[in-house]
């Protein structure tokens, strides 16, 4: 059974940030918990869901973010402990309800998870969603450490009940995929009864209607504000804000998140310990104003560290120009002056950089002679590695065929890309297929508009993409759109039955659900059938029907087109190290450079199961590496790779 | 943890690799069997877009006292094991330094750069070269060829993570890695998965 619940009172495990924020909502004891996969969030309803069962947690795998903080909110209205989780961006797809409940408030604890992607590591963007705390007047927790992450994850439900709004708790990739020592504590007997209470007056928050409409606002928005005050005055209070340091600082340093361990670790590798103060705030909004106030008092110098954009400096150099009569003029290092950058993560020695510059501390990590030395060697040594479609994965064979039916159609059409695995098919592992990228749903909506513009001459045939569990997050509505106002375009739904990409969750287009359970499915043909559209369904590891197939839909001027590739992800459960075919080269027919194909192979497809033997002068098979899908065999013009068939 | 010693602290350990190549279960394991004896320890990792072929790297950082960064400072390793061969000289660019150890599995995965001829994979008489050239220690093991003797290339991590025992850099042994193992997979894998282990450390030892 997981770790999750076997743990005792008091035990002191190795925690992953996104399992210790799981355990804090078991031991707050959560009756709903709903959200939409995207790393680095992914693990925390899938644990959920794993123990579903065991302590009677509804856990779901919502179509989208906004349904998910929906579906969580339902619970907290009928009484119920919920919680709603997801990535940075996915904020954004729930901003537009989550305002609305902000104003509304909450009744059972109600707290949205969300797990940020500074640097971008495994997203689109770097955007965050401090901002929206501040907007939408709702309070931010941001644990420092893994052990907060349980903490305050916990806290944060107790909060969300005494203020009846929601809370958000903010996590980062270093915390949410990163891993450390946590001490757990009890796991409540819940005993949970949910009801919705709707026979009170207007603004009764616990027995009346839960409405957001016009003529009401004010009292509500003053409500939501005084919640935000009564918010305010626990943080000043709260053990999640921590002070370190002499009592006199040279410096004081102010931070955040997993800044607060790179902070840490900067101030002890440059051994200024007894010249820098660290005040580490776990509450962000609102700013506890009389503890800044206190700390702001004991030094003249201030380095505010946080990631990405300057929400702490900002916020907290407001309020130091308000209470500069009290404590005085204070210089503040950071964004503004250029001590740290706003874009990408921080880490260590960005801060060794900025304190070793503000202290005036020399520091060396190596002597200049080895690092120019392993500098010279990695660049012979170290080939770069760029990321590419898994051996065996479907959308190689998919873009191939894409690409393809584009160039002979030869009247310069292109593809609006979408979010996914696939989303690497703007290089060079999808041949460059992709010419537009933006949010979940925007190719295929980009295309509508694309496709209207025939008026103004545009005459390139426009395709989008998305996979399965894309079409239904976002891409639906941008289809219907494109029907309705018959723009004439193709979208390519790339069909792997699963959200791939974060590891296999389930989608409504699947017969099982988050916790296993059987479900009924949406037809994702039927759907688009339904709404209009002409749709084909194909096996992308058919080279040549696929390209028939889409060269058809292309030259087709009338309306909206899908094409469905359905063939599942190399890495699914079923399909994971079970080859279908044993692959080989045979040399004697593999000429090479001298065949006249340009290694079409090797050079072109570069699947990573495929190696070139620069001895023999032949592409090869790496047997570690291939997973049998075939495909290879289908594009080498003098058959030289022979597949067979796997018993 | 009173007879388990760390040789600095904090001990700081790259596990490197290719994503597919079990970088992140290796990490865990190891951080699992020096948790268990009481040391505090950080696992910083990045996955999600790096598994598609992309390069890996896991920090361990393990200390008696507390909690540290998920991010090793640069030129602060003072183990890295490697999975993949070039993987060992991209760490020790940026975390080598003179006195640092490497653990490194020969077997090449090429990437698609080399695999369509845009750059060359160098030779493993170089690489090891090199590696020596870095480090103040070394150890040089064909883990994939081991691990296809067990039926699949997947068990290069736990022979690695075998051998990483055997090199005595931390108190890591073969009775801590059976508990974690007991606890992480069923029963019916711990035995494969033991022999890949004592592979591993039989291949430092020799």
């Amino acid at each position: 059974m997981s770790i999750l619940l076997q743990a005792e009172k008091g035990a002191r495990l190795l925690m992953m940030g996104n399992d210790a924020i799981t355990r804090g909502a078991l031991e707050a004891g959560i009756s709903v918990a709903a959200g939409y996969p995207g790393t680095p969030s992914s693990e925390i309803i899938e644990n959920l869901s794993k123990v579903s069962e065991e302590r009677n947690i509804y856990v779901e795998w919502s179509v989208n973010e906004k349904v998910a903080t929906e579906v969580a909110a339902a619970g907290s209205f009928a009484g119920l402990r919920s919680l709603a989780v997801m990535k940075q961006v996915g904020v954004n797809v729930a901003a537009d309800f989550l305002l609305h409940l902000a104003q509304s408030g909450t009744r059972g604890g109600m707290v949205l998870v969300s797990c940020e992607d500074p640097g971008a590591l495994s997203s689109t963007n770097e955007g965050e969603s401090r901002y929206y705390a501040k907007m939408m007047e709702f309070p931010l927790l941001e644990p420092g450490d893994f052990q907060e992450a349980k903490d305050m994850t916990k806290w944060a439900f107790q909060l969300s009940e005494e203020i009846r709004n929601v809370v958000m708790v903010r996590s980062v990739t270093r915390l949410s995929h990163a891993s450390g020592n946590v001490v757990v504590g009890e796991l409540p007997t819940v005993e949970a009864e949910a009801r919705f209470r709707y026979n009170g007056v207007f603004l009764d928050q616990m027995e009346g209607p839960i409405i957001n409409l016009p003529g009401i606002v004010d009292p509500l928005h003053a409500r939501q504000q005084e919640r935000l005050r009564m918010a305010s005055e626990l943080m000043e209070e709260s053990p999640f804000n921590t002070y370190t340091g002499p009592d006199a600082p040279e410096l004081l340093l102010i931070t955040s998140s997993a800044c607060t361990l790179y902070s840490r670790e900067a101030i002890h590798l440059l051994g200024v310990d007894d010249r820098v103060g660290l005040l580490k705030l776990g509450t962000t909004w609102p700013l506890p104003s009389r503890l800044l106030t206190k700390y702001l008092s004991i030094t003249d110098r201030v380095l505010i560290v946080e990631e990405v954009l300057p929400f702490l400096e900002e916020n907290i150099e407001a309020l130091a120009a308000r209470i500069a009569p009290e404590i005085g003029i204070k210089t503040f290092h950071g964004k503004h002056d250029g001590t740290l950058p706003t874009t990408n993560e921080l880490n260590p020695d960005l801060l060794v950089d900025a304190l070793s510059k503000i202290l005036d501390v020399p520091y060396k990590s190596v002597s200049e002679d080895y690092a120019k030395r392993a500098q010279e060697i990695a660049v012979q040594g170290s080939p770069d590695r760029a990321l590419t479609f898994c051996p065996g994965c479907p959308h190689r064979a998919s873009f191939w065929n894409i690409h393809n039916a584009l160039s002979i159609d030869n009247r310069d059409g292109f593809m609006c890309g979408d979010i996914g695995c696939y989303s690497l098919a703007a290089g060079a592992s999808g041949f460059q297929t992709l010419k537009t990228l933006h949010a979940m749903g925007s190719g295929t909506g980009l295309a509508s508009g694309f496709g209207k513009l025939e008026g103004f001459g545009m005459d390139q045939p426009i395709v989008s993409v998305c996979g399965d569990s894309t079409f239904f997050h976002a891409v639906m509505p941008a289809l219907v759109n494109a029907i309705h106002n018959r723009a004439n375009i193709t979208l390519v739904v790339l069909d792997n039955r699963g959200t791939a990409m974060t590891g296999f969750q389930a989608h409504p287009g699947l017969k099982v659900n988050a916790c296993g359970e059987e479900v009924p499915d949406i037809d994702i043909q039927g759907l688009c059938e339904a709404m209009g559209a002409k749709v084909r369904v194909v096996d992308p590891f058919d080279m040549e029907k696929t390209q028939e197939t889409l060269l058809e839909m292309l030259e087709d001027d009338k309306g909206v087109k899908v094409v469905i590739l359905r063939q599942i992800c190399a890495l699914s459960p079923e399909k994971k190290g079970k080859k279908m075919f044993e692959m080989s080269v045979n040399e004697e027919v593999c000429i090479g450079e001298n065949c006249g194909c340009n290694r079409l192979c090797t050079r072109v497809l570069k699947c990573p199961g495929l190696v070139w033997d620069s001895e023999k002068k032949t592409a090869g098979i790496d047997e570690v590496i291939c997973a049998g899908c075939g495909v290879c065999a289908s594009i080498c013009p003098s058959g030289a790779i022979e597949k067979r068939e796997v018993a | 943890m009173e007879n388990a010693q760390l040789k600095n602290d904090p001990y700081n350990l790259i596990i490197t690799g290719v994503g597919g190549q079990g970088n992140v279960l290796a990490s865990r394991m190891v951080g699992d069997m020096l948790s268990q004896l009481g040391f505090y320890v950080t696992i910083g990792e990045t996955f999600g877009a790096s598994q598609r072929g992309g390069s890996v790297m896991s920090h361990l950082r393990i200390s008696a006292t507390s909690t540290f960064s998920p991010q090793i400072p640069k030129g602060r390793a003072h183990m890295i094991v490697a999975l993949e061969p070039t993987e060992a000289i991209r760490v020790l660019r940026d975390y080598g330094n003179p006195e640092v150890s490497v653990l490194c599995n020969t077997r090449p995965i090429q990437s698609i750069g080399v695999i369509s001829g845009e750059q060359a994979y160098p030779a493993l008489k170089d690489i090891r070269e090199w590696v020596r050239e870095l480090s103040l220690s070394s150890w040089f093991i064909d883990a994939t060829e081991e691990a296809l003797k067990l039926g699949n290339p997947i068990f290069g991590n736990i022979i690695s993570v075998g051998a990483l025992s055997a090199t005595k850099a931390l108190p890591l042994d073969r009775e801590s890695f059976e508990s974690v193992l007991s606890r992480k997979m069923s029963p019916d894998k711990i035995p494969v998965n033991l022999e890949a282990f004592d592979i591993g450390a039989g291949m430092v030892r020799e």
